[in-house]
C-alpha cells in the first residue's frame, strides 16, 4: 500500500504519461501514476493489498531509455521520466504474455478484463499448438530440477492437471494457476503468516505447494481462505462455488450479495456473503475495509455454512477434514 | 507465526547431520529434548527466524551428502531449529539440482551432455554412459547417472560430477569422462581416493602431478608465459601453499592497498577504466564507490563463482589453481568498500575448487590476513564460501543473495541495485571472480599502466574459454582488442583441418558468429557493436560436422531446465521456443516455416524484452542469432 495516510506534504515528481506531463507524488509507482491519470493497465499478479511481486509482466510500460520493458505495478516514477503505455514494444509484450498464458493455463474463471485483454492486443494462444495431454495427478508434483523430457513440439504444455480436494473448505484446481504469488504472500508475511505454501520447484514445474504436497490437513493451513480471496483465476475456490461451477449450476443472476458484520467475535470484520438458492457460496471482506483489508479468519470466511445446514450428514465443518 | 513441522521423527542420521551444522539442539523448541524451562520461555519467531535463516542451503547440503536426500522427518527437524516454514523449506530444496527431495542411489553420477561437450565430441556425449548402464535415473548397483547441464570441463570434451553419500561421502569431478571412468567409480565401494573431497591430503610427489594438469588447461603456459597477467601463477605456484603464493608476489596487492587506502584504490580502478567481466561491463570503480560511499551499514562484499554459462570454465581454472588471488582480491574490496563479512558463492560442481579454497582461507586466516586485524592494518574481514546446489539462475546477483539468506534463488527486481539493497538488504558489492583478480593486477602494475592494455575502451587482458573442435581448447589471456582469428590461431585453428562453421561467442546466452566475421576484434566495444557479446568469455568453436540445429535445440532445453519460473514470458517463453525447435527439426512445423519464423521472433521479443532477469533476456539470443545468419536449415528451406 502506498503512504496514502501520510498528511506531509509529499514532493511531486513531473514526469510525462503517453506524451502528457502528469505530477504525482514522489515514490508512487508508475501504475499508480496512469490510474490517477486514467490510463488503464492490465494487472494480473498486483493487488493493491499486497507488495508487489511484478512476476506477470502484463503490466510492462515502455521508459524511453531503458534497455528493457519495465513492470509498472512496482517501478517508482522518476523525475523526467518518459512513460509510453501502448507503444508497439508494449502491445507486443502484453500479447505474448497473454499467449503464453493462455496458450499454457485455464483463464475461463479469470475476471472478464482478461478476455477483454485478450481481443485488446489480439493475442491468439492457439498458434502455440493444441494442448498436451494433462498431467496425471501429482505428476507436476514430482517433477525435480533439471533435465526434462523434451516433446516433439506438436502439442503445447500447459499445467492441466486434476483438481486438488482435500479438505470441505476450498479446492485447488492448479490447471488455472498462473503462479502470480498473491496466495504465497497472503498465507505468508503479507497477511496470515502461516506459510503453509511456498512456491516449489523451476522452471515451467514451479507450483504452489505445501511441504512434500501433502494434503491441506496436514500441512500448517489454517483455513482462513485468505488465499482464496486473493486468486485472480480461480484456482483456488469455495468448494460450493466450485461444485456449482462444475456442474453448470452457478448462475450469477440467481445470486445476491449481503454486507454484513462477522458475528463471531467483537474485531468487527465486515462480511460480503454472495448466497445463490438461500446457500452460502463464498464470503469476502472489501480490501478497502479498514479492519481486514480483505482477509477474514477461518470462522468469518468459511463458518457461515450452518445457516444452511440441514442435518448431521451435512459436510462443511472444519471437523470433516480429519475425518477421512 | 504457526511453525507446524511434521510428526514424524527424523533418524539419528538426519539429525546429526542437521546437527553438524548448526550444533547440538539446545531447547525442546528448537527439536531438541525438552526440559522444565522450555515450559516457561518461547524461542523462536520472526527474529530468530531471520537471524539463522542463511544456513538453510548449508544444512541442506549438509543432509544430501551424509544421507543421500532430504525426507519429510529431516526437513521436519531442520525447520525447527532453523524457525523456518516446512513448506518454504521445500520450495527452496527442490529449486536445486544436487539435492534430492526422494531416496536416490548412494552414487548419483551426473553426465555432462551440454553443447561444448556436444560440439567436440559429437552428438551424443551420454552414449557411452547409456550404452553401459541403461537409461538415467535407473539404478544399478547402488549407482545412478543422469544428464546434466555443462560442468565446465569443456575443454576436455566430456565431464561427470560424482555425487556420493553416506560414509566417505563427497563430490568429486570426473574429466574426460568414458566408460572407463564409470566403471570405476561404479566397482567401488569405498570413495575413491582421487574422487572424494574427503579423501586424504595427496602426497607431495602427486600434487606435482597435479599441478601439472592445469598446464594442459591453459596452452599459453607451456609456450608463451609472459603474455599471462591473470593466469601467470597456474602451473608454477603451490595452490595449496601461501608461502608459495607469497613467494610469488602474493599480498603485495594487498599491501598496496592499505597504503594507498579506500579512495586511492577506488582512483587506481578508475584510472584503469576496468570494465565488469560478469557480463555485464559495469565499470568496478563506480560500483565500489558506491557501496563504499553508502552510508548504510552494515557492507557485505561477494565473489560470484557461481560460474554455470555453458562452455565456461575461466572462474573454476582460477580458483583450482590459484585459489589466493581470489582470497586476497576479495579481502581488498573489503577493505576498500567497508564490508567486514564476505561471501564466495560457489558453484556446487566444483569439489576441487571448493577444497583449494578452503584451505586458502584458512591459510589466510592463520596468518592474519584475514580476520580482526587484516595485515595488521586494524581492517576487519570475515570471508566464507556458500555453495551453490546446482542452478543457473543463482548466478544471477540477486538470485544468488537469494540463495545465500536462504530463499528461492528467484532474482529480485531492480532497481533497487545490490549497491543499495544487496545481501540482507544492505549495500553490497559482487564481482565476478575474473574481475577481483584484475583488481590485483590494476593494484600491482597501476590503473594507467593497466589502462594502458587492450583497446582505448575495453582496458586489460580478457579470459577465453575455448572449447568445441580447436585443436587446443583451453583456457586463454589476450589483451582486450585482439582479434577472433587471432585467438582462434593461438588455439591451434580448427581441430583437423575442417571447415569453421561457426563460433558460438559468450556461451548459451551469447550469439553465433561467422567465419566471414572472424576479424572481429573481441573488446566490449567492438563486440557491441556487432550486436554480439563477450559474455562469459567462451568461445566454442564449431566445424562443419557439428549439427547446429541440434545444438540450438540443447541451448532451448537448457534455458527451460534452468529457468526459475517466476516470471510469464521466461517461465512459458523458454518452454514455447523449445517446442518450436522440436518441430523446425522433425520438419513438422505448426501452420507454416513463415508463421513459425514469425513466432519464433515473438518470442524472443517478449522475453528480451519483459523478462525480470538477464536468463530470460538472453534466452532467445543465441536462437535469434543463428537463425538472423542462416544457421538452422529447416528455416531456409521454405522462406
Amino acid at each position: 500500500m502506498t503512504a496514502a495516510g501520510s498528511t506531509w506534504p509529499r514532493r511531486q515528481v513531473e514526469l510525462s504519461l503517453d506524451g502528457e506531463t502528469v505530477r504525482v507524488n514522489e515514490g508512487a509507482t508508475i501504475l499508480e501514476a496512469c490510474a490517477a491519470a486514467g490510463i488503464d493497465i492490465p494487472t494480473l499478479c498486483y493487488l493493491e493489498t499486497l507488495a508487489p511481486v511484478n512476476v506477470c509482466r502484463v503490466c510492462v510500460v515502455e521508459v524511453v531509455g531503458a534497455r528493457t520493458l519495465v513492470p509498472a505495478c512496482s517501478r517508482k516514477v522518476e523525475p523526467a521520466m518518459e512513460v509510453l503505455t501502448d507503444s508497439e514494444r508494449v502491445r507486443t509484450s502484453r500479447r505474448m504474455v497473454l499467449e503464453l498464458l493462455g496458450s499454457s493455463v485455464d483463464l475461463s474463471y479469470a475476471a472478464p478484463e482478461v478476455t477483454e485483454w485478450i481481443d485488446r492486443y489480439g493475442a491468439d494462444p492457439s498458434r502455440h499448438g493444441p494442448p498436451m495431454r494433462p498431467s496425471l495427478a501429482g505428476e507436476r508434483d514430482s517433477a525435480r530440477a533439471g533435465h526434462h523430457h523434451p516433446s516433439d513440439g506438436t502439442t503445447a504444455a500447459t499445467v492441466a492437471q486434476p483438481v486438488k480436494r482435500d479438505n470441505a473448505q476450498y479446492v485447488r484446481d492448479y490447471s488455472r494457476c498462473i503462479l502470480c504469488y498473491k496466495c504465497v504472500e497472503a498465507c505468508g508475511a503479507e497477511a496470515q503468516n502461516t506459510f503453509a505454501i511456498a512456491v516449489a520447484g523451476r522452471g515451467f514445474e514451479a507450483r504452489i505447494s505445501t511441504e512434500f504436497d501433502v494434503g491441506l490437513p496436514d500441512s500448517a493451513c489454517v483455513y482462513c481462505g485468505n488465499c482464496v480471496a486473493v486468486c485472480p483465476t480461480g484456482a483456488l475456490m469455495f468448494t460450493a462455488e466450485h461444485d456449482l461451477r462444475a456442474s453448470g449450476e452457478w448462475d450469477e443472476s440467481r445470486q445476491h450479495v449481503t454486507r454484513t458484520v462477522c458475528p463471531y467475535c467483537g474485531v468487527g470484520c465486515n462480511l460480503e456473503v454472495r448466497v445463490q438458492d438461500n446457500r452460502v457460496v463464498r464470503v469476502t471482506s472489501p480490501l478497502d475495509h479498514d479492519v481486514t483489508s480483505g482477509n477474514l479468519c477461518v470462522k468469518g470466511r468459511f463458518g457461515l455454512d450452518f445457516v444452511s445446514a440441514t442435518g448431521e450428514d451435512e459436510p462443511g465443518g472444519i471437523g470433516a477434514n480429519r475425518a477421512e | 507465526m504457526d511453525l507446524r513441522v511434521t510428526t514424524e521423527r527424523a533418524t539419528d542420521e538426519e539429525r546429526a547431520a542437521v546437527d553438524a551444522v548448526l550444533g547440538a539442539a539446545t531447547t525442546g523448541w528448537a527439536g531438541g529434548a525438552r526440559s522444565e524451562i522450555d515450559r516457561h520461555v518461547a524461542y523462536g519467531g520472526r527474529a530468530a527466524r531471520e537471524a539463522h535463516r542463511d544456513l538453510l542451503l548449508p544444512v541442506l547440503h549438509s543432509l544430501q551428502e551424509k544421507v543421500g536426500w532430504i525426507s519429510k522427518a529431516a526437513l521436519g527437524y531442520l525447520c525447527a531449529r532453523l524457525d523456518i516454514a516446512p513448506a518454504e523449506a521445500f520450495g527452496v530444496a527442490s529449486a536445486y539440482e544436487l539435492l534430492s527431495l526422494e531416496p536416490m542411489s548412494q552414487v548419483v553420477v551426473h553426465v555432462c551432455d551440454d553443447i561444448a561437450c556436444i560440439a567436440r565430441t559429437g552428438s551424443d556425449p551420454c552414449g557411452a554412459v547409456r550404452a553401459a548402464h541403461g537409461p538415467p535415473g535407473e539404478e544399478q548397483g547402488g549407482l545412478s547417472w543422469k544428464p546434466s547441464p555443462c560442468l565446465g570441463h569443456c575443454e576436455h570434451g566430456s565431464a561427470a560430477l560424482v555425487q556420493r553419500s553416506g560414509e566417505g561421502g563427497g563430490r568429486a569431478t570426473v574429466a574426460p569422462f568414458d566408460g572407463a571412468a564409470l566403471e570405476r567409480v561404479a566397482t567401488s565401494v569405498a570413495p575413491v581416493p582421487e574422487l572424494g573431497t574427503s579423501a586424504p591430503a595427496p602426497a607431495p610427489a602427486s600434487r606435482a602431478a597435479e599441478m601439472a594438469l592445469p598446464v594442459a588447461l591453459v596452452p599459453q603456459a607451456s609456450s608463451d608465459r609472459s603474455s599471462l597477467r591473470l593466469l601467470r601463477r597456474v602451473g608454477v605456484v603451490d595452490p595449496t601453499s601461501i608461502d608459495a603464493y607469497r613467494a610469488a608476489g602474493g599480498y603485495e596487492a594487498l599491501r598496496r592497498a592499505l597504503s594507498l587506502g579506500p579512495e586511492g584504490v577506488l582512483s587506481e580502478l578508475k584510472a584503469a577504466n576496468l570494465l565488469g567481466r560478469g557480463g555485464a561491463a559495469f565499470p568496478t570503480a563506480a560500483k565500489w564507490s558506491a557501496v563504499a560511499h553508502n552510508p548504510v551499514r552494515p557492507h557485505f562484499f561477494v565473489a560470484n563463482a557461481d560460474e554455470s554459462e555453458p562452455g565456461t570454465f575461466k572462474d573454476r581454472v582460477l580458483l583450482e589453481t590459484d585459489p589466493f588471488a581470489l582470497v586476497e582480491a576479495v579481502t581488498i574490496a573489503g577493505v576498500v568498500t567497508g564490508a567486514e563479512r564476505g561471501f564466495v558463492y560457489l558453484r556446487g560442481e566444483y569439489p576441487l575448487a571448493e577444497e583449494r579454497l578452503e584451505g586458502a582461507i584458512a591459510q589466510a586466516r592463520a596468518h592474519g590476513l584475514l580476520g580482526d586485524d587484516v595485515m595488521s592494518s586494524g581492517h576487519v574481514f570475515e570471508l566464507e564460501i556458500r555453495r551453490g546446489a546446482g542452478a543457473y539462475i543463482a548466478g544471477e546477483e540477486t538470485a544468488l543473495f537469494n540463495s545465500i539468506e536462504g530463499l528461492r534463488p528467484e532474482p529480485r527486481n531492480k532497481p533497487p541495485f545490490p549497491v543499495d539493497r544487496g545481501l540482507f538488504g544492505k549495500p553490497t558489492g559482487i564481482n565476478n571472480v575474473e574481475t577481483l583478480l584484475c583488481v590485483l593486477e590494476v593494484l600491482s602494475i597501476g590503473g594507467a599502466e593497466f589502462a594502458s592494455i587492450g583497446t582505448a575502451s575495453s582496458s586489460g587482458t580478457r579470459l577465453f574459454c575455448v572449447s568445441g573442435c580447436v585443436s587446443s581448447p583451453g583456457l586463454y589471456e589476450v589483451p582486450l582488442g585482439t582479434t577472433l582469428r587471432e585467438l582462434l590461431d593461438l588455439a591451434g585453428g580448427v581441430r583437423g583441418g575442417r571447415e569453421l562453421r561457426s563460433v558460438l561467442l559468450g556461451g548459451a546466452a551469447g550469439s553465433f558468429v561467422l567465419p566471414e566475421q572472424l576479424d572481429i576484434e573481441l573488446s566490449f566495444e567492438a563486440v557491441r557493436s556487432a550486436g554480439t557479446t563477450l559474455g562469459s568469455g567462451v568461445v566454442m568453436v564449431m566445424d562443419d560436422t557439428v549439427d547446429i540445429a541440434q545444438i540450438l535445440q540443447r541451448i532451448a532445453q537448457f534455458f527451460r531446465d534452468e529457468s526459475c519460473g517466476q516470471c510469464v514470458p521466461c517461465r512459458v517463453g523458454t518452454v514455447r521456443q523449445e517446442e518450436l525447435l522440436e518441430r523446425l527439426s522433425s520438419r513438422r512445423p505448426l501452420g507454416s516455416v513463415q508463421a513459425e519464423r514469425a513466432l519464433l521472433a515473438d518470442l524472443g521479443t517478449v522475453m528480451r524484452d519483459s523478462s525480470i532477469c538477464g536468463l530470460g533476456q538472453t534466452a532467445s539470443s543465441a536462437i535469434e542469432s543463428a537463425v538472423a545468419k542462416g544457421l538452422l536449415a529447416s528455416l531456409e528451406e521454405v522462406s
